[in-house]
């Protein structure tokens, strides 16, 4: 199915799979795993960059952030609640043992199991075209397609830990610079302990000929998951880069603490889309990943970041893709659908920092909370001294499901020039029982009329979602919110 | 194929229906006037199985089996169809994927094929046609920002592509200008056949100028009061409602 255009005829297979409750990816693989003992200190760190044979340059800069990371306190101020993760606890390095891959059968058969229950086989992707992958099973890359194709063209796509000893000058000039180590707690943690993830660098006036993609999977029992991810579009280039996450079933929480940086110079335009869909907890509220993520991208003159997500999982979210407008003309949009069921709890939204002239932003934020779950809308609009005419309009809509849940709303907004000007628009709905009984009539049972309601809620957000994820996105809307009502 | 035996339906412990005695055969259309107030929508909503209404008395039989158990999606699989009075809008979803969905979830609860998307695509083109819709009409969100005759005429295409076996005219009249009128009488005229069934519920005679009926009932306080052929309807536009409120007393 991936990279086919095909949402309108698979609609009724998405709303078949309304009707099982379970959650869908809840499998576990066994693959033996290289793993260093829970714990941080410095020892650990080194280890890390050995294991990966990293430059001296590189366990500097992690040594470094570990010591910023020590001094900072874990952040409060979001509207979530939870056992804060104990950091000892975690361990910071596991890597699937077998690592030189030449083709698909050299290939752990138990991963390509897991991949054909994601429907992901790399054999499937590898006869489908449009879609290059760079698979990230525990931290490790393990196989990468369609490498050849962008080589053609002056692409690099490929792991971080491959870039940083391939591409130095590449790394050493960009790294950091979007998201500084001393931005936040997590941020900080990340720079020390990021184990892999993905980089991209896209020459100067090059259309990249397809999606890239990424799945990000979260494996090991107990194994922290610290993706790095650098995008960096030259002049004039363009690249549209996916994201999806599914993770197995666990009893315990998993700490995920990604950072993504996107580097848009002149001219240039990066499309971010992501589908989450980590595991949320059980009914109770128990288990479930936390998702704690810092996201920017910065846009030189002329240059546009657009942000697409559909959040359905984890337990906690934290996270607010943000885009720094620094070049006159720039431009930065957020698009947004995250779901919350049971007891999950989000806390997300974006920063738009305008700093150049004529710049403009655009926020559409489509929250839905059901069950006994919490999702807060958080945005900065911040329009500074410079920034003549620069322009924004927001609109941040909350769907509720029963009554036991909650949506808030936090718009922050700062203007220091007066030229600016600033839409603002927020509604809260429910889903009505006229809708769903005017559903029912016409032959759609409960669970069916919710997922077309929602959908049709979440329209403009998964409208900007390239073809083959808004078919994703549909579905896990769809599974995330059964048994949500009645 | 429909039968409703001494129906007594309440909301909120209010007993709206009083014992409803009615039989609808198979090619038949039934009109069902009443002032307002009569419980005319509450035993189109009762038919259709909305939950809201309690049964405390009675049945529904559709070909000959009791349809009370069933959820409205069950009932509306097997070939009820309600015209909603007041139609509601889904933001966001479109007339066609709304209706494709309508069917095909029908078929799958049929166990059969769902309709591929061109010959999906054909039919609605034309009941498009004979309703006279325009084109651009498909990709609208659903009844959002339709005028009262759009969203009228959207009911009846929507029956139109599901050929319900029992179609449900709640008011489908209502909000219709004169030519609106004509268009859907004439979408429901060409669906009449022998194997399916009307009702039709409304205020007025000039629909059934339009839809001839065979037979009229008069709802009045919850009960059938009066039956008769199309006639009674003319009656009724002459005398209102005022001599059977009498006879009532």
């Amino acid at each position: 199915m991936r990279g086919k255009l095909c949402p309108v005829s698979e609609q009724d297979q998405i709303l078949n799979e309304v009707t099982s409750s379970e959650y869908k990816y809840g499998f576990y693989t066994d693959v033996e795993s290289d793993k260093v003992p829970p714990g941080l200190n410095e020892d650990v760190i080194r280890m890390i960059s050995a294991k990966k044979n990293e430059p001296e340059w590189m366990t500097e800069w992690r040594l470094d952030a570990f010591k910023i990371w020590q001094g900072m306190a874990e952040p409060e101020w979001a509207n979530v609640h939870y056992k804060k993760p104990d950091f000892q606890a975690i361990s910071y390095y596991s890597a699937p043992k077998k690592k030189q891959i030449n083709g698909l059968d050299e290939v752990d058969p138990e991963l390509l199991k897991t991949f054909e229950k994601l429907g992901i086989s790399l054999d499937e992707q590898k006869r489908l075209t449009g879609v290059a992958m760079d698979v990230v099973v525990d931290s490790v890359s393990v196989a990468t397609t369609f490498k050849k194709t962008l080589a053609e063209k002056g692409i690099i796509f490929c792991s971080m830990s491959e870039a940083i000893q391939e591409y130095p000058e590449l790394i050493k000039k960009y790294l950091g610079t979007v998201v500084p180590k001393t931005d936040n707690f997590y941020a900080a943690l990340n720079s020390a302990v990021f184990t892999d993830g993905s980089f991209c660098y896209i020459p100067k006036g090059v259309r990249c000929p397809m999606e890239l993609s990424t799945y990000f999977r979260i494996n090991e029992s107990g194994t922290g998951q610290f993706e790095r991810t650098l995008v960096v579009a030259d002049e004039s280039s363009y690249v549209s880069y996916l994201e999806g996450c599914t993770a197995p079933q666990r009893d315990e929480n998993q700490l995920h603490a990604a950072v993504v940086e996107l580097v848009a110079m002149d001219d240039a335009e990066i499309k971010y889309s992501t589908v989450q869909n980590w595991f949320p907890g059980d009914a109770e509220g128990k288990g479930g990943v936390f998702n704690f993520v810092t996201k920017r991208g910065i846009c030189e003159r002329g240059a546009k970041i657009s942000w697409t997500q559909v959040e359905t999982g984890s337990a906690v979210t934290w996270k607010y893709p943000s885009c720094i407008l620094k070049g006159d003309n720039s431009v930065g949009e957020f698009y947004s659908v995250a779901v919350t069921n049971n007891y999950q709890q989000a806390d997300t939204g974006t920063k738009m920092i305008h700093l150049g002239k004529n710049t403009k932003s655009t926020i559409v934020s489509k929250g839905i909370s059901a069950g006994h779950s919490h999702n807060s809308y958080r945005g900065l609009v911040r329009m500074g001294p410079r920034a003549i005419n620069a322009r924004n309009f927001s609109q941040c809509d909350s769907l509720l499901m029963g009554d036991r849940c909650g949506a808030h709303t936090f718009p922050y907004i700062e203007v220091k020039h007066p030229s600016a000007r600033m839409e603002h628009e927020a509604t809260t709905s429910k889903i009505g029982e006229d809708q769903i009984f005017y559903c029912q009539q016409r032959g759609l049972d409960m669970e069916a009329a919710i997922a077309l309601i929602v959908n049709g809620y979440c329209k403009d957000v998964l409208n900007q979602l390239p073809m083959e994820f808004a078919v994703e996105a549909q579905k896990l809307l769809a599974i995330s919110l059964e048994g949500s009502v009645g | 194929m429909l039968e409703i035996v001494n129906l007594h339906a309440s909301v909120d412990g209010q007993p709206i229906l009083k014992g409803i005695n009615l039989r609808i055969g198979a090619g038949e259309v039934h009109a069902i006037m009443g002032p307002n107030g009569s419980g005319k929508s509450t035993l189109s909503n009762v038919i259709a199985g909305r939950e809201d209404y309690e049964i405390t008395e009675g049945d529904i039989r559709f070909h000959g089996e009791s349809i009370l158990e069933l959820a409205p999606e069950e009932r509306a699989h097997l070939g009820v169809f309600l015209s909603f009075q007041y139609p509601v809008e889904i933001p966001g979803v479109t007339v066609s994927n709304f209706i494709k969905t309508a069917i095909n979830e029908s078929k799958k609860a049929r166990g059969e094929e769902p309709l591929d998307a061109s010959s999906m695509l054909k039919k609605m083109r034309e009941k498009m046609d004979l309703l006279e819709m325009d084109k651009g009409f498909l990709s609208r969100s659903l009844n959002e920002g339709f005028s009262g005759g759009e969203k009228k005429r959207n009911e009846i295409f929507q029956m139109a592509m599901l050929e319900p076996t029992l179609a449900i005219l709640d008011e489908t009249d209502s909000g219709l200008d004169i030519d609106a009128l004509r268009i859907v009488a004439n979408g429901v005229n060409a669906l009449r056949s022998p194997q399916n069934a009307f009702m039709v519920i409304t205020h007025y005679q000039r629909l059934l100028d339009h839809i001839v009926p065979d037979y009229v009932h008069v709802l009045f306080k919850g009960k059938i009061v009066k039956s008769g052929d199309k006639s009674l309807a003319l009656d009724l536009e002459e005398r209102g409602y005022d001599w059977i409120k009498k006879e009532q007393e």
